[in-house]
């Protein structure tokens, strides 16, 4: 009897993950879509306590205490962390807790292997999932770390190589042969080892702007790790939540790279090598960079028509989105059209910009996607690019020898005009000249994004 | 070998209803607009916390005199909460803030 009340409700809970994770496609379901998910994940607790007390003999007081206990910490310390922190730090907090759930699954492996299977397939599937838990656990406790900001040097290209590699073929042939073990706890625990150290190999080179594809496709680690878990348990929720999410998080992955135009071996193995010589040599013919000041800018804004407003990474880090919807403010007071041209990859995840602009109460209907407004941006009379640099960048549609010819890009350079605000003349994340800043009919204005849009601002206020 | 055939013959079950997770996980993700990939990621980082019901089976199921397994066990839920209640949180946080305000805008 209560095994199948049990397994009906694994069921309910599982359409829920499923439904809620589907309704997260559209904004005005994506709310209730996360509620139902989580209530799904409330009824499988539930229902799993319920459970073990009834298969237990005796109830353990024990073992029950100490679960509620850390339940109860759990959810409070989740709470906390997960109110206090600012919307720009969203990347880091989704990387944190990937590496909690990917600790618990490295954790319940180990357990489980203290006492030794029997079968072959189960060695291999609790130890995988152990593993690929732990990658996940020291990957993403990396990837906190570096986009919290602290400077971890990168390796060259081949140690990385080697380093992406050689742990691999190491952990197989170890999955293989753990009889070479005198147990399979001392064998698990060595390739827990292991794939802790390989977890930091893995995300340790890879830099800032890549971080969001190495965290979804960590996200998608911890899925299959759950799910693994879930097939040595013959428990189907788990089944069901890790292994969608591992599958839908490899896919988002993939789209991720899709969107920056690189492979995923390219990400994960190395950044664009350095810039050689002769493709220098190609942007020499380039016009003079224009720079301009935010009383010029402003002025132009007052009496233009249509503006566009192309925010980029740059923003979200001087956590300019808030001065960005005051001057957007301004100038709809003043009679201007504004929009947001929102490039698929701005800001630090697809959609990072959206929600970094909608916290700054950006109202939904001015973020336009890129290919909507594409083809008419010789429509508009400014646009002011904040902090981006290689998404508008022309190389991208007309020069091939460029290495992100084929990437998709805004097409800043058509409008009427254009306002750049950078802090310096750096390269972007391609290492490359942009040549959209060289271009008469733009202009540059060296600051920080929050203070340039600060000052445009105030000047405004003089029109 | 054989040992690996026994253990395929015995979850044929259990292989099948893998693979159709992960072709579900495939398709209810392809019609995500990209402007919905942060929070989108951020739910399902909640949802692999399911991870915590394998903690729970595991702590629920020791001895009651493995002292040391319970605090790896009581570990791993916390861990597994974690993961769950910071998840969903967080993606809730999120969304919030792509809801429409209709109070701002009827003035």
């Amino acid at each position: 009897m209560i095994h199948s009340i049990v397994q009906m409700g694994y069921l309910i809970s599982g359409i829920g993950f499923i439904l809620g994770l589907k309704m997260m496609s559209s904004p005005q379901k994506a709310v209730r879509g996360n509620f139902i998910a989580a209530s799904g994940m409330i009824l499988a607790v539930v229902l799993t306590i319920i459970y073990c007390l009834y298969v237990q003999p005796v109830i353990p007081y024990v073992s029950l205490l100490t679960v509620a206990v850390a339940i109860a910490l759990g959810t409070i310390v989740g709470y906390l962390i997960s109110y206090k922190v600012q919307m720009t730090a969203m990347p880091q907090m989704v990387s944190l807790f990937n590496a909690m759930g990917g600790g618990s699954a490295m954790l319940i492996g180990w357990m489980e292997l203290q006492h030794g299977v029997q079968l072959a397939g189960t060695w291999i599937i609790l130890s995988a999932g152990a593993m690929i838990g732990a990658v996940s656990f020291s990957g993403s406790g990396i990837a906190y770390l570096k986009l919290s900001g602290k400077k971890v040097e990168a390796a060259n290209y081949g140690v990385r190589t080697l380093g992406f590699f050689l742990p691999l073929l190491l952990a197989g042939g170890m999955l293989i042969g753990h009889s070479w073990f005198s147990s399979q706890a001392i064998a698990i625990t060595v390739l827990i080892g292991i794939a802790l150290v390989y977890g930091v190999i893995f995300v340790l080179p890879i830099g800032g702007a890549d971080m969001p594809v190495v965290i979804s496709l960590l996200n998608s680690f911890t899925g299959m790790a759950a799910g693994l878990a879930g097939i040595a348990y013959q428990n189907k929720v788990m089944i069901i939540g890790g292994i969608l999410v591992g599958a839908a998080g490899l896919l988002l992955t993939l789209l991720m790279c899709k969107a920056m135009n690189r492979s995923i071996m390219n990400v994960l193995l190395g950044a664009f090598k350095k810039e050689n010589k002769k493709s220098k040599g190609d942007v020499g013919n380039l016009g003079v960079i224009q720079e301009t000041d935010a009383s010029e800018v402003a002025l132009n804004l007052a009496y233009a028509g249509k503006v566009a407003i192309i925010p980029g990474y740059g923003l979200a880090v001087a956590q300019a989105q808030h001065a960005c919807h005051q001057l957007e403010k301004m100038l709809e007071e003043h009679g201007v059209e504004t929009i947001y041209v929102i490039h698929p990859v701005a800001g630090r995840m697809p959609g990072h910009m959206n929600v970094l602009l909608a916290e700054a109460d950006v109202s939904y209907e001015k973020l336009i996607e890129m290919d909507e407004v594409n083809d008419q941006m010789d429509a508009f009379d400014v646009v002011i690019v904040i902090g981006a640099n290689d998404v508008v960048n022309p190389a991208a549609e007309q020069n091939s020898s460029s290495k992100i010819y084929g990437m998709p890009i805004i097409r800043a350079h058509r409008a009427k005009s254009v306002v750049v605000i950078k802090r310096s003349m750096n390269a972007g994340y391609a290492g490359i000249e942009n040549e959209l800043f060289h271009l008469p009919n733009c202009k540059m204005l060296f600051a920080d994004a929050k203070k340039g849009l600060n000052d445009i601002a105030t000047a405004m206020k003089k029109f | 070998m054989e040992q690996l055939n026994q253990f395929f013959f015995e979850h044929t079950e259990t292989i099948y209803f893998v693979v159709l997770c992960v072709l579900l996980g495939v398709e209810v993700i392809s019609g995500v607009p990209a402007m919905l990939h942060t929070p989108l990621m951020s739910g399902a980082n909640a949802i692999h916390g399911v991870v915590l019901i394998g903690a729970l089976l595991v702590t629920l199921q020791l001895d009651s005199n493995d002292y040391a397994g319970l605090i790896i066990g009581a570990l791993a839920v916390f861990l597994g909460t974690l993961n769950v209640a910071g998840g969903f949180f967080v993606t809730g946080r999120m969304l919030e803030m792509f809801k429409p305000k209709p109070d701002k805008k009827r003035k």
